[in-house]
């Protein structure tokens, strides 16, 4: 096929755009990209545009988009401000291993360098926190950057690309030829799997006794979920996730064990140094996973799955690491695999799970005191969506309610900031799930400071009619700080109050049905009211204002610190 | 700095001739709050192929985790990482001292000799001594010549070849 015509620099932009299958892009116009916009007008039909209310939100929204979906998520705005303005975003993509291309507007060429208006350096602030930042000057460069751009961003360890257009690239003639790129001669995005340490790493596993699987994001990304299962069933491992990996495996797997780190299950933590093999897929040892790294896992061989070498050895040390896309070495280690037996292993993680149900786990979900819990609230919103929605989260108390207190049942249903914890993350991110996935239920909890860190994106809900269901657990406090206050900081409460607006007519002034819930008795019934009703809901729950997220085990510490009840 | 327990490493870096590269890599160092001793940017044997030479004092087990994390730059082609022993390194320093004491006895003469360096420009105000050599021949020339008054010093990066018989890059360029 001869596509070869000249057109401009934009409509260039417009067509390799649709090359890559981007169907839906986030953005909000300006100066220096109204070119891009002009053309945009003419592919409305294919390519839908989402106008957000603030660039930040652009960005997270396309985040929520590509982690719901697994496609590239697109962000178009204006230069300077509307640059700056996605930098929060891009970092937490980056942090997230999240594929996005932030599209940017800037001054024309000459003036490049000249503090023109609205310039801004967005490549040179964007470097530290992009898998690949470019600038095209020219409008000849498009495809080729286009190309470029999806190709890194999605390959690989995914992450976020920024691509800088100038002005006079936008509206410059150019020969518009498309080719997708497949590959850099620079750029390794897979590394090539070493036989021997796929078959050191089955040495290990069947000689172990106690295996434990610490199974992250890395799964989702790699869409490895069913060799996963596979891999776990054959050798027997339980397992445990990391905030990002919450949905990679089903609730109701009997090899789940949970959830790792600061605030995850009794069992994973404790017995993360118990276990005499450890085998960690597609996650990276956050400090918020490992705690004290001088007595993290110091009785265990160690494998670590993953993709990026950077990774391995940068936080601990291990002994065999299995480089690769596990789409391909979970199978090929497994093959090596033979059947085993763990059961009292596995049935010792059930104890002590139990005893945390027992200590911490019953009291939150069921909660008896004066005030709903969160936990309470959450676990209804599960239950009463078939553990089937799409979770998303902001940050905070409620973020590690939600992850501990909602079940999944499928991959790709837990869409949180992880690395970067960016308050404000969840209500853009709920709208571009739900954009990407308007089959799936889509319910947000966030707290009543996160909301209002993004809560201009309203306007995007209505505007767009992003049918999601808003859940607003109100503590008035900042309260994952207030409970570190409470713990570490003698109960000085230092500006953590919050003296909130009233979010229902906040929803109401942007025609969105919304409802608040004090009591118990109302809560089950105003969740049903929420899910039922044809459209976006936001529900506010007054909650327990002094709530605790336990167990939690206090930062820089070994998991046999762990606090248990208040 | 605190160099007792830490070894002079040298980086070397290859990539594609591409704009920011270098603050890509150097925040590399800054974040980790590891210092650059010395940074040499110039073309390598293969065209359009950029060559780092960058020194700094670390520890094994960060280097190996600098050079990776240098190594995923998209436009990084590969990085390696050698101690002294592996690689023939050289310095260029220049030296400015008065023809005056130049001329007063012959002591600088012979220490240029010495020190196999050499006079590059003379007038009757200044005389520039110029000396190619290891960082710490040049560094002992200048507590030599320090007695006698220098004017202006300056040194460039040290750059460096490895004692194996290819550029290592051969392997990569290919594919
Ligand atoms: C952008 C940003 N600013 C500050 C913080 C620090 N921080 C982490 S949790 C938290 C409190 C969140 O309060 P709220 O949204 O009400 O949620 P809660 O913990 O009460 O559920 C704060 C301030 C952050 N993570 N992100
Ligand atoms: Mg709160």
């Amino acid at each position: 096929m001869d596509n070869k015509e000249s057109v401009s620099g934009s409509v260039s932009l417009m067509k390799s755009l649709m090359e890559e299958g981007t169907d839906t892009v986030f953005g909000y116009p300006g100066g220096q990209i109204i070119p891009v916009f002009d053309a945009l007008f003419d592919y409305r039909q294919k390519l839908k545009h989402i106008l957000v209310r603030h660039e930040q939100g652009a960005v997270h929204a396309a985040q929520g988009y590509s982690r719901a979906s697994g496609k590239t998520g697109v962000v178009l705005v204006t230069s300077g401000p509307g640059a700056t303005n996605t930098v929060t975003g891009i970092a937490d993509a980056m942090i997230d291993s999240t594929p996005i291309v932030v599209i940017t507007g800037q001054v024309v060429s000459p003036l490049l360098g000249t503090d023109a208006f609205q310039e801004v350096d967005i490549v040179g602030i964007s470097q530290p926190v992009t898998k690949w930042s470019y600038q095209v000057r020219r409008a000849d460069e498009i495809a080729w950057a286009v190309a470029q751009a999806f190709y890194i961003a999605s390959s690989g360890r995914p992450g976020p690309v920024l691509l800088d257009f100038t002005k006079d690239a936008q509206v410059a003639m150019t020969n518009h030829h498309y080719e997708k790129c497949t590959s850099i001669r620079s750029y390794l995005p897979v590394p090539k799997i070493d036989r021997n340490s796929v078959w050191q790493a089955a040495e290990l596993i069947n000689s172990a006794q106690k295996p434990l699987a610490l199974v992250g994001q890395g799964v989702e990304i790699g869409r490895a979920e069913q060799e996963l299962i596979e891999f776990l069933e054959k050798a027997q491992i339980p397992a445990a996730w990391t905030l990002l990996g919450a949905s990679v495996m089903p609730f109701d797997h009997p090899l789940n064990k949970g959830m790792l780190g600061m605030h995850g299950n009794l069992a994973p933590n404790l017995k993360t140094n118990e276990c005499d093999v450890l085998v960690a897929i597609g996650m990276r040892f956050d400090d918020r996973v490992i705690g004290d790294v001088n007595s993290y896992a110091t009785q265990a061989k160690i494998i670590h799955f993953d993709i990026d070498p950077a990774e391995v050895g940068k936080n601990v040390d291990v002994d065999v690491p299995v480089l690769g896309d596990v789409k391909e070495t979970l199978p090929a280690v497994a093959k090596l695999l033979r059947q085993a037996d763990h059961d009292d292993w596995i049935e010792s993680f059930n104890t002590v799970n139990g005893e945390e149900y027992d200590k911490v786990i019953v009291n939150e979900i069921y909660c008896q005191g004066e005030h709903i819990a969160m936990g309470e609230a959450v676990r209804i919103v599960s239950e009463k969506t078939d553990n089937s929605a799409i979770i998303v989260t902001d940050v905070g108390q409620n973020q590690m309610m939600a992850a501990r207190y909602s079940k999944r049942r499928f991959p790709r249903s837990f869409i949180s900031s992880g690395g970067l914890g960016t308050m404000g993350f969840g209500l853009p991110a709920a709208i571009g799930a739900k954009i990407a996935r308007p089959d799936r239920t889509v319910c947000l909890f966030c707290g009543d400071g996160g909301i209002q860190m993004c809560i201009q994106e309203l306007g995007t809900v209505m505007q767009s009619n992003v049918k999601i269901k808003i859940i607003v657990l109100n503590n008035r406090y900042l309260g994952m700080v207030r409970q570190w206050q409470e713990m570490f900081f003698n109960k000085r409460y230092s500006e953590t109050p919050m003296l909130n607006p009233d979010f229902v007519k906040i929803a109401d002034a942007y025609r969105i049905k919304g409802r608040k819930v004090t009591k118990r008795e109302e809560l089950e019934e105003a969740v049903a009211e929420m899910l039922e009703h044809n459209g976006a809901y936001l529900l506010v729950v007054d909650v327990e204002k002094k709530g605790m997220v336990l167990p939690m085990i206090p930062p820089g510490m070994d998991a046999s610190n762990i606090i248990m009840e208040k | 700095m605190n160099t007792n327990t830490q070894t002079l490493y040298t980086v070397t870096v290859y990539s594609e001739n591409h704009v920011g590269l270098l603050t890509q890599i150097s925040n590399i160092f800054t974040r980790r709050f590891i210092n650059i001793e010395s940074l040499t940017v110039s073309a390598s044997a293969m065209k359009g192929v950029h060559k780092f030479t960058i020194t700094c004092y670390c520890d094994e087990k960060l280097i190996e985790k600098l050079v990776r994390q240098i190594e995923k730059k998209i436009d990084v082609l590969t990085a390696y990482c050698y101690v002294d022993d592996e690689i023939i390194s050289r310095e260029i320093a220049l030296f400015k001292v008065t023809t005056e004491t130049l001329m007063a006895n012959n002591a600088i003469e012979s220490m240029v000799n010495r020190y196999n360096a050499k006079i590059i420009e003379v007038n009757s105000l200044y005389t520039v001594i110029e000396k190619t050599g290891g960082k710490a021949e040049i560094q002992q020339l200048f507590g030599e010549l320090e007695p006698f008054g220098i004017l202006q010093f300056v040194r460039s990066g040290s750059v460096s070849i490895t004692r194996s018989k290819y550029e290592h890059l051969s392997d990569v360029t290919m594919c």
